[in-house]
C-alpha cells in the first residue's frame, strides 16, 4: 500500500529526470549532422527555462498549496542572482577592461577607491553560496513575519509583494547602491575556475539546475504528502478554521513561505551564470506576474503543472520575442485570462478532466487513508 | 477534581464542578450592545441548549468563550478559575474548548479522514507536521471518531462531495476527535432533513456525560429531542433558563420568541 502511495509520484520524477536527460544526449550523443542535434548555443536557453520551472515549482508552493499569491518572487529569484553575480564579478580580478585587480569595472567607472563592506567574501564561492540562501530567504522571513502577523492576505498581500519587489528595483537602478545601477552585473569570465562559456560549463550548469529542479519537486511531493501540506490546504481555504484547530498558521505559512523564497533565490544563482548577466529588470513587477502566468498556465497545486507552464510560456516567449515582439505582451495578458476563465486547472487540470479523472487525485485516494490505518 | 475553588469578584466561590462562569459580560458594537451583563453557569458533563431570536447575542456569546470577540466587561472562567479573557484563540482551544460554527467549515479539498487527522494534529511542531504521521492513541481516536459520528465508511471521500448532515457530522467530529472539555455547537441541524436531524439528536445525547456540550438552535422541535436545561437569551440577557416544557410555558419567551415562530 505504501508503495502504491509513492509509486506515481516517484515515476513522475523519474519522467522528468528523464526529459532533463534529453538535452545532454540531443547535444553530447547525437551526432552533430543529425537533425536531432542539439546545438551548445541551445543549451543554456533550456538551462534557463529549468531556472524558470524551479521558480514556478517554489510560487506554486505558496500559491497553489497555501493560497498566497506573491506577484514578488521576481525579486527573491533576483536576490539570489545577485549573490551569483558579485561572486561572478569578483572572479574576474584584474581581468576586467580597466584591470583594477579587485574593484568591478563599474566601480572602477564610479570613481570608487575601495570595495564596498557588503561586496566581502563574495570572492569565495562557499560564502556567496550561503547568500544566495540567507540573503532571500531571511528577507522572506522578515517580510513574511510582519505580513502574517498582522494577517494581510488576499489581493492586499499580492500588493504589498509587488510593492517589495518594485522597491528593490528602484534600489538596484541606483548606482551608488554599488551593484552596477542599470547595467547590473555581466561580462563574467569564470566560474569555480572554468571558462563560463565553454560548453562542457554550459552543460554541467545545466545539469545542476536540473537537478535543483528535481529537488524542488521532490519538496513539492513530499510536502503535498505530509500533514504539513494537508494543513497548508487547510490554511488556503479557511485559515481561522485551522487556527482555531489549534494550528499555529502563522509559523507554517512562514515555513513554507521561506522555504519557497530560498528556492527561488537558488534558481535565480544559476540562472545568472547561464544568461551571462543580471540587472534591475529582473526585479519588475511585471516579471513576477509573469511566474504567476506560468504556474496558472500549468496548472496550480499540481506537481508537474509550473514546470509545463514555465517551458510552454518560456518557449512561446522566445519564439515570439523573434518572431513578432510587439505581440509578446498581448499574447502574455490573452493567455491568463484565457486560462483563468477557460481552464482554471490548467494544463494539468485539463489533461486530468480529459482521462475522467477528479482534479486533485491526492485527495479522492482511498488508499491514503487505507495504508495509514493498517499500520495504525 | 483536583483543581481549586477560586474566590470570585461579590466574594462567592467557584465550585469544582463548575466548568464554565460567565458573569456580566456585556459586548457592544458602535454602541449597540449585543451581550449585555450577561451570566452563565455550566457543570461539568451538562448538555446546554441555548436558543433565542436572531440577534439574541448567542453567536457573540461563543465568540467571547472562544476568545474571537473580547467583551467590554465581565468575567469569564473556566475549569477552576482560568481567565478566558487574557488568552488568545489558540490558547483557548488548546485548553479544550471545540467550537462548530453555524456554517460548516470542514474543509473541502481534504477527504473526512484528512480533516479528522488535521484536527488530531493541532498543536504539532513543524518537525512533526513536516516528518511525522498519526499514529497510536492519535490514530485510534480519529478512528472512534470515525464511528462515533458515523462516517467511517466516507473516510476517504473528499469532504466536499458530502452531503449537507454528513458534512455537519464531520465537523462535530473534527471537534470530538480532540477531546475537549468543552463543545460549542452552533445550529448543528439547520437546514438538515428530519432524519438527519433524528440522527444528529441522538448522537449528541450519546456524549453527554463525556463532553460539556453547548447547543445553539432554533429548531425546538430538535430542542424538544435534546430535552436538556435550555438557557433563553433575548437582547444580549438571559430571558429563562430551565426545563424545555418550562421554557416553553413561560409567558416572556412566548412572548418574545416562541409567539413569533
Ligand atoms: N462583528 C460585529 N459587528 C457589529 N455587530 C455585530 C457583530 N457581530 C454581531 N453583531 C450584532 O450583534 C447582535 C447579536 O449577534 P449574534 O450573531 O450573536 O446573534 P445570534 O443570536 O447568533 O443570532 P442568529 O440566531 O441570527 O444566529 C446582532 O444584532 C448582530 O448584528
Ligand atoms: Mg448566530
Amino acid at each position: 500500500m505504501v508503495e502504491a502511495r509513492n509509486g506515481r509520484p516517484l515515476l513522475l520524477l523519474l519522467a522528468v529526470g528523464g526529459a532533463i536527460l534529453l538535452v545532454p544526449v540531443l547535444n553530447r550523443l547525437v551526432p552533430e549532422g543529425s537533425p536531432f542535434h542539439l546545438e551548445d548555443r541551445l543549451v543554456p536557453r533550456f538551462g534557463k527555462y529549468l531556472a524558470y520551472a524551479v521558480l514556478a515549482v517554489a510560487l506554486d508552493l505558496v500559491w497553489g498549496r497555501a493560497g498566497i499569491l506573491s506577484l514578488g518572487h521576481g525579486a527573491f529569484f533576483a536576490l539570489g542572482g545577485y549573490a551569483m553575480g558579485m561572486y561572478l564579478m569578483r572572479q574576474i580580478g584584474p581581468r576586467g577592461v580597466y584591470a583594477h585587480p579587485v574593484l568591478p569595472d563599474f566601480m572602477v567607472f564610479l570613481n570608487w577607491q575601495e570595495l564596498p563592506w557588503y561586496w566581502y567574501g563574495f570572492d569565495r564561492f562557499p560564502f556567496a553560496l550561503l547568500m544566495v540562501v540567507l540573503v532571500p530567504g531571511t528577507l522572506a522571513f522578515l517580510f513574511g513575519w510582519l505580513a502574517f502577523r498582522s494577517r494581510v492576505s488576499g489581493v492586499y498581500l499580492s500588493i504589498i509583494t509587488q510593492a517589495l519587489t518594485f522597491a528593490l528595483m528602484l534600489a538596484f537602478f541606483r548606482n551608488d547602491m554599488g551593484f552596477g545601477g542599470n547595467n547590473g552585473l555581466t561580462d563574467f569570465k569564470d566560474i569555480l575556475g572554468f571558462p563560463i562559456t565553454s560548453p562542457d560549463t554550459r552543460l554541467a550548469l545545466y545539469l545542476a539546475t536540473g537537478v535543483l529542479l528535481l529537488v524542488a519537486l521532490a519538496i513539492a511531493v513530499h510536502l503535498r504528502r505530509s500533514p504539513l501540506g494537508r494543513l497548508l490546504v487547510a490554511i488556503r481555504d479557511g485559515e481561522a478554521r485551522a487556527r482555531f484547530l489549534g494550528h499555529d498558521t502563522l509559523r507554517a505559512k512562514l515555513f513554507v513561505w521561506t522555504l519557497s523564497a530560498v528556492l527561488a533565490g537558488l534558481a535565480g544563482a544559476l540562472y545568472v551564470p547561464q544568461v551571462g548577466i543580471i540587472n534591475p529588470s529582473e526585479f519588475s513587477p511585471a516579471a513576477s506576474i509573469e511566474i504567476a502566468i506560468w504556474v496558472a498556465v500549468g496548472g496550480r497545486d499540481t506537481i508537474l503543472g509550473p514546470v509545463l507552464g514555465a517551458f510552454l510560456v518560456n518557449g512561446l516567449k522566445t519564439w515570439l520575442t523573434g518572431a513578432a515582439p510587439e505581440l509578446w505582451l498581448f499574447v502574455l495578458g490573452g493567455l491568463f485570462v484565457a486560462v483563468t476563465l477557460v481552464l482554471p486547472n490548467g494544463i494539468v487540470g485539463l489533461a486530468a478532466a480529459l482521462r475522467g479523472r477528479p482534479k486533485r487525485p491526492a485527495a479522492a485516494e482511498p488508499a491514503v487513508g487505507g495504508a495509514e490505518v493498517a499500520r495504525g | 477534581m483536583a483543581e481549586i475553588s477560586r474566590k470570585l469578584p461579590g466574594g462567592r466561590v467557584l465550585e469544582p464542578h463548575i466548568l464554565l462562569y460567565l458573569d456580566g459580560v456585556t459586548v457592544s458594537f458602535d454602541g449597540f450592545k449585543a451581550l449585555d451583563s450577561l451570566s452563565l453557569v455550566l457543570e461539568e458533563g451538562e448538555l446546554r441548549t441555548i436558543i433565542g431570536p436572531n440577534g439574541a447575542g448567542k453567536t457573540t456569546m461563543m465568540d467571547v468563550i472562544t476568545g474571537k470577540t473580547r467583551p467590554d466587561a465581565g468575567t469569564v472562567l473556566f475549569r477552576g478559575g482560568i481567565d478566558l479573557l487574557a488568552l488568545d484563540e489558540t490558547a483557548i482551544a488548546r485548553l479544550g474548548i471545540g467550537r462548530k460554527f453555524q456554517k460548516p467549515t470542514v474543509f473541502d479539498r481534504l477527504t473526512v479522514e484528512e480533516n479528522l487527522e488535521l484536527a488530531t494534529q493541532g498543536g504539532w511542531g513543524l518537525g512533526r507536521l513536516l516528518l511525522g504521521r498519526l499514529e497510536g492513541e492519535g490514530r485510534e481516536r480519529v478512528e472512534r471518531t470515525l464511528e462515533t459520528v458515523g462516517l467511517a465508511e466516507l473516510r476517504g471521500e473528499e469532504a466536499g462531495r458530502l452531503s449537507h448532515g454528513q458534512r455537519q457530522w464531520l465537523e462535530i467530529g473534527m471537534l470530538l476527535v480532540q477531546e475537549p472539555r468543552l463543545v460549542l455547537l452552533d445550529e448543528p441541524v439547520a437546514g438538515m432533513s428530519d432524519a438527519e436531524t433524528a440522527k444528529t439528536a441522538e448522537l449528541i445525547r450519546s456524549l453527554e456525560g463525556r463532553h460539556t456540550l453547548v447547543v445553539v438552535e432554533h429548531d425546538m422541535h430538535f430542542v424538544r429531542e435534546l430535552g436538556a436545561k435550555v438557557t433563553v437569551l433575548h437582547e444580549g440577557r438571559v430571558l429563562a433558563e430551565g426545563p424545555v416544557e418550562a421554557v416553553q410555558a413561560d409567558p416572556a419567551v412566548v412572548e418574545v420568541y416562541l409567539g413569533r415562530s
